[in-house]
């Protein structure tokens, strides 16, 4: 039995994608053959998908935000997924791509904090270890050729000093006082660096929060993977804090007067 | 057969006659020169506490822990050999990961249990190894509420309300037993615990022990950790000042 519904009914390996189901544009051959024959197979592609997270600094510690949207193709197929993960009482972790990737990622680093507080040495991680530490993981896994298709922003509070860094599927890291990820990089990035740098010390937590959700709501006009529900993260000396979803006021009535897609004819 | 001895204690794989395995017995044995340690399951939690006999004034003081953390609300104390009791613990963290691995979930203390208890009795099956010199409590606060075992060299395994084991542990039970344990609160516990570990500490045998205690519950959010100092520092006085009128 071929369980893949997209096969159903086809009697040719379309090479053309006539009904838009990426991520299958080309459609997997499900029938008998030789497991082995191509050796093994990696992680070639990312399945179900979150898309951009911004991030940050501000005169109390970093903030980020991420929308509570996972992503089969284009179908907008999970809407309550959180994508803001507190890993010990320090540092979030917010990630874009391959979500099953990242819940992975989110096991690896609760154990790990697990392993810290059972030894009870006095030490905890903070965010710059845990940023080398995923970056050492992801760049083992990318020299494997067996990446976790992620870009990771890791962010975060220890002993007085804020820290907001970078890494993705190929083990690449940087630090800034703004990162965005994904669609982000290109539409919020140059709007959080217009308002953050050089203010990092004077932006108070209400502007900080201000900065997120215009870019957020930026981002869900002219990204199709978003959402209009997401969240917010702040890590401050006092600890972090993850919002509840919130909602993006957008309004859409500019759509009426365009021409030249879908339906209308005129 | 050498000219001493049934032969019958040479390994933990061989009966005596009437059925006892004595290899056991006398990790049972090493277990008694231990310093004593006790646990009490009350209302909001668990408490542990272990006398840690000081046989060198060079030892840094509040080194070599004799109660070590498995998970985040599981508590471990041990009498015994302390080598065995820090592989045990470690045998326990991985069994807990595992578990977090499978089920994620955080392991309930009895899953845990069992499968220590099953480690530990494999090392009575083969001569090859000798059984563990240690007996261990366990405690944490999981799903159903405050739990408490203990784990013997042999295997076996029991849940209790207040448990003992180590040199003291006879006159530490008769002690935990004139508790009401289910009506203390878990600061009450803490004192009490101070106050028993006192009371079975022999001066004429050691001079010198010093007091571990650990708590897991309601005052700690759920997190099993040493006491904070003030605590153990009143628990000290305190259980000096019971010990004057005690005698």
């Amino acid at each position: 039995m071929d369980h893949f519904p997209t096969n159903w009914g086809r009697p040719r390996n379309d090479l053309s994608d006539a009904y838009g189901t990426f991520p299958l544009a080309q459609r997997p051959y499900n029938g008998g053959k030789d497991m082995f024959a191509e050796g093994v197979k990696h992680t070639q592609q990312p399945i179900v998908t979150g898309t951009s997270v911004l991030a940050i600094k501000y005169k109390d510690g970093i903030m980020m935000a991420a929308d509570n949207l996972a992503s089969y193709g284009s179908l907008a197929r999970f809407k309550s997924i959180q994508r803001l993960h507190p890993v010990g009482k320090y540092t979030v972790i917010g990630a874009g791509g391959d979500m099953s990737d990242f819940q992975y990622i989110q096991s690896i680093l609760d154990d790990t904090i697990i392993e810290e507080f059972a030894a009870s040495d006095g030490h905890t991680l903070g965010p710059v270890e845990i940023h080398e530490y995923l970056s050492q993981i992801m760049y083992a896994r990318r020299s494997k050729i067996d990446p976790l298709w992620n870009s990771l922003i890791v962010g975060g509070v220890k002993d007085g000093k804020r820290f907001l860094a970078y890494v993705d599927l190929l083990g690449t890291t940087y630090s800034a006082s703004t990162i965005a990820t994904g669609y982000g990089a290109f539409i919020a990035q140059p709007l959080l660096r217009k308002a953050v740098e050089g203010n990092e010390n004077t932006l108070t937590e209400d502007a900080a929060m201000a900065i997120l959700e215009e870019s957020m709501r930026v981002l869900y006009y002219r990204d199709a993977r978003s959402l209009d529900k997401y969240q917010l993260a702040k890590i401050t000396a006092d600890g972090i804090t993850v919002s509840e979803s919130r909602h993006l006021q957008t309004s859409w009535s500019f759509a009426e007067g365009i021409r030249g897609y879908g339906a209308q004819t005129q | 057969m050498t000219s001493i001895g049934t032969g019958y204690d040479l390994s933990a794989s061989t009966y005596s006659p009437d059925g006892r395995i004595f290899q056991v017995e006398y990790a049972a044995k090493a277990v008694e020169n231990s310093g004593t340690a006790i646990g009490l399951r009350v209302k909001g939690g668990i408490v542990l506490a272990v006398e840690k006999l000081v046989h060198s004034k060079l030892l840094v003081p509040a080194a070599n822990k004799r109660i070590l953390t498995v998970d985040p609300h599981i508590g471990l104390a041990t009498a015994g050999l302390q080598a065995d009791g820090r592989h045990l613990a470690n045998r326990a963290r991985d069994e807990a990961s595992n578990y977090r691995d499978q089920y994620k979930t955080n392991p309930p203390l009895k899953a845990i249990v069992d499968r220590l208890g099953l480690y530990v009795q494999a090392y009575t099956l083969y001569s090859s190894v000798r059984p563990f010199g240690i007996s261990t409590i366990l405690g944490a606060v999981d799903k159903d509420g405050p739990s408490l075992y203990v784990i013997e060299p042999s295997g076996v395994h029991y849940g209790y309300h207040g448990a003992a084991v180590g040199k003291g542990r006879q006159l530490a039970k008769t002690e935990l037993e004139k508790l009401k344990l289910s009506d203390l609160s878990m600061r009450e516990a803490v004192l009490e615990a101070a106050r028993i570990i006192y009371v079975v500490h022999d001066d004429a045998k050691e001079k010198d022990f010093e007091l571990e205690i650990s708590w897991v519950g309601e005052e700690t959010n759920g997190l099993h950790v040493l006491v904070p100092k003030d605590l153990l520092d009143e628990a000290n006085a305190k259980a000096k000042a019971a010990l004057e009128t005690f005698e």
